[in-house]
C-alpha cells in the first residue's frame, strides 16, 4: 500500500480543525465544521475548497493541439486561448477514461485538469497516444489548486487581485495575481454556483489559501470539505467519476451527450459512441427523489415492481432542498421524469421518483440558452 | 476528554451508547464522540414502543450526510418510550446528546447487565484509543 499523500495545506487544515480522511490516496479534509453549514456557505456566501488533490496535465509544442483533438470528445482547434471546455477521454470501447476540464493556455498549448485518482492513468493514456512532436508533462505536483465558490466569490477574490472579474465570463480564464502571487484564474467550478478555480504554484498555495479566508472572512466566507464539494455537485446534477462514470460506461449513458461532439476526423472512441448512439441505449443516468424516509446511498438498488432495474451512483440528504436526492443507472424504460421507483435501502423499499437534473438551478443553465461552452 | 463530552453520572457501550439508569428504566443515546464522528445527523429510525430487544441488537439506524450507522442495544429488555421529536429534528442529536437528543428509554430485563458497561473513564480511554 503507497503511503497517503498530502497537498501543501495539509497543516493549515488541520489548525483549522478539519476531519482528515483518505480521498484518491490524499489526506483531504471531509469536513471543517459541519457539511451542511458549509454547503449552506457556498449557497448564500462562498466556500474556499482545497483542491490540490486534481491533477494537471500540460501539452505543448506543434502537435499538441492535434493530439488533444484526437483523444477528447469536444472541438479543441476552435477553443480559443482563454477558453475552457469540459470534455471526456475516452476509451477504443467508448468508456469514459476520465472527464476533464481542458484550458487553452496557447496556440501550442494547453492543460487538462483531472480527477485526483486518475492522474496516473490519464498520463499514461495521453502519452500512450501522443506523438514524439507533442511534448507531454504530468505538473500535478507543483501546481496548487483553490476553488472559491459562491455568489460572493467575485466580491472576495477582487479584494485580492487587480484582474478584471466583471468581465471574466464563465468558462473562460485569465491570468493575474492573486495576494501577490502568480495566479490563473479560471470562472468554473464543481458545485452549480458561481465562482472560481484559482490555480497556483504549489509553494504558494498556502499563502494565496490563508489570504483568501482572512479577507472573505466578512463575506462570509469559510473553508469548505470534501463532504460539502460533494453534496453542491450532486445537486449541480454533475457526474463523479468512479461513481457516475468509469472505464465502462458511456458518455451518452451519463447524460452528456451535449459534450460528444462531431468532428470530421472523429475521436478515440467515437466509433463506438455512435455505434450505441445509433443502436439506442440499455440504461441511462436519472436523477431520483426520495418520496419516503432515509438515505439513498452509492451501491443501493434501484427496483420497479419488484424487480431490480439499476443501481444507485450517488446519493444525500439535498441542504438546499431539504429532501433526500440521487442519481442512479436504470433500464431506459425506467428512465422518464416522474416515473416511480423504488430504492432498496437496508432491505426495505422506499420509494422515490425520477426529476430532472440539475436538481437546483445552476449559473451555466440558468442564463441563456446559448450552447455548452 | 470532559464532563461535557464524556458526563461521569453515565454508563456507555463500546458502541458508543451512553445510558442513564432509573430504577431500571434505561435512557438510551448516542456519545458526543459518536455524533462527532457521524457528523450532521439526518435521520434516526427508531423501533416500536413494546418491541423486546437481546443486548446487542440492532434497534434502529442513524443517518447523517456522509454516513450510516447502526445502533445497537447496550442492554437487554423492552422499548418503552421512544424520542419522536427526532423525527422531525433529528439535528436535537447533535446539539444535545445527552439531553433532547436521547433515542429511547428501555425497560432492563435484567439490572445487574448494567455492570457489564463502561464508566466515563474507561469510556474515555476507549474513544482515546481508537483515535490513535
Amino acid at each position: 500500500m503507497t503511503a497517503v499523500r498530502r497537498t501543501p495545506l495539509y497543516e493549515a487544515h488541520v489548525r483549522l480543525g478539519a476531519r482528515m480522511v483518505d480521498f484518491a490516496g490524499y489526506a483531504m479534509p471531509v469536513q471543517y465544521t459541519s457539511i451542511i453549514s458549509e454547503h449552506e456557505a457556498v449557497r448564500k456566501h462562498a466556500g474556499l475548497f482545497d483542491v490540490s488533490h486534481m491533477g494537471q496535465i500540460e501539452f505543448e509544442g506543434p502537435a499538441a493541439i492535434s493530439t488533444a483533438e484526437r483523444l477528447l470528445s469536444r472541438p479543441i482547434e476552435s477553443l480559443r486561448t482563454g477558453g475552457v471546455r469540459y470534455a471526456l477521454l475516452c476509451n477504443d470501447h467508448g468508456g469514459v477514461v476520465d472527464d476533464v476540464t481542458v484550458y487553452r493556455t496557447g496556440e501550442q498549448s494547453l492543460m487538462l485538469c483531472v480527477n485526483a485518482a486518475n492522474i496516473e492513468k490519464d498520463f499514461s493514456w495521453v502519452v500512450e497516444h501522443a506523438p514524439e512532436n507533442a511534448a507531454i508533462r504530468n505538473a500535478s505536483d507543483e501546481t496548487g489548486l483553490l476553488a472559491l465558490q459562491g455568489p460572493a466569490s467575485q466580491s472576495i477574490l477582487a479584494d485580492l487581485t487587480p484582474t478584471d472579474l466583471e468581465d471574466l465570463r464563465r468558462y473562460r480564464f485569465t491570468t493575474g495575481p492573486v495576494a501577490d502571487r502568480k495566479a490563473m484564474i479560471s470562472r468554473t467550478g464543481y458545485t452549480g454556483s458561481d465562482g472560481f478555480e484559482i490555480y497556483v504554484r504549489a509553494s504558494d498555495l498556502e499563502e494565496v489559501f490563508e489570504a483568501l479566508l482572512e479577507r472573505g472572512a466578512s463575506k462570509g466566507l469559510e473553508p469548505a470539505g470534501l463532504g460539502a464539494r460533494d453534496t453542491l455537485r450532486l445537486e449541480a446534477g454533475m457526474p463523479l467519476y468512479g461513481h457516475e462514470l468509469d472505464d465502462d460506461t458511456s458518455p451518452l449513458e451519463a447524460g452528456l451527450g451535449r459534450f460528444v461532439e462531431p468532428k470530421p476526423e472523429g475521436f478515440l472512441g467515437s466509433n463506438a459512441i455512435e455505434q450505441l448512439r445509433a443502436n439506442g441505449l440499455s440504461r441511462q443516468l436519472v436523477g431520483f427523489e426520495v418520496d419516503g424516509k432515509g438515505v439513498a446511498r452509492a451501491g443501493y438498488e434501484v427496483e420497479k415492481s419488484g424487480k431490480i432495474i439499476g443501481s444507485v451512483t450517488s446519493g444525500s440528504p439535498s441542504p438546499s432542498l431539504g429532501k433526500s436526492i440521487g442519481m442512479a443507472y436504470v433500464s431506459t424504460e425506467h428512465a422518464r421524469v416522474d416515473t416511480s421507483l423504488d430504492i432498496v435501502i437496508r432491505g426495505r423499499r422506499v420509494a422515490a421518483h425520477v426529476v430532472d437534473i440539475p436538481f437546483v438551478p445552476t449559473p451555466g443553465r440558468t442564463r441563456a440558452k446559448a450552447p455548452p461552452p | 476528554m470532559s464532563e461535557t463530552e464524556i458526563p461521569a453520572n453515565l454508563k456507555y457501550s463500546a458502541e458508543d451508547e451512553w445510558a442513564r439508569d432509573e430504577e431500571g428504566r434505561v435512557t438510551i443515546g448516542i456519545t458526543h464522540y459518536a455524533q462527532d464522528q457521524l457528523g450532521d445527523i439526518v435521520f434516526v429510525e427508531l423501533p416500536e414502543v413494546g418491541r423486546a430487544l437481546e443486548a446487542g441488537e440492532v434497534f434502529g439506524v442513524i443517518e447523517s450526510v456522509k454516513a450510516v450507522s447502526d445502533l445497537y442495544a447496550p442492554v437487554a429488555g423492552e422499548i418503552v418510550a421512544i424520542n419522536g421529536d427526532l423525527e422531525s429534528q433529528p439535528e436535537l442529536v447533535n446539539a444535545d446528546c445527552y439531553g433532547s437528543g436521547w433515542m429511547c428509554v428501555i425497560q432492563l430485563a435484567d439490572k445487574s447487565e448494567l455492570q457489564s458497561l463502561l464508566d466515563a473513564e474507561a469510556y474515555g480511554r476507549h474513544v482515546q484509543e481508537r483515535d490513535h
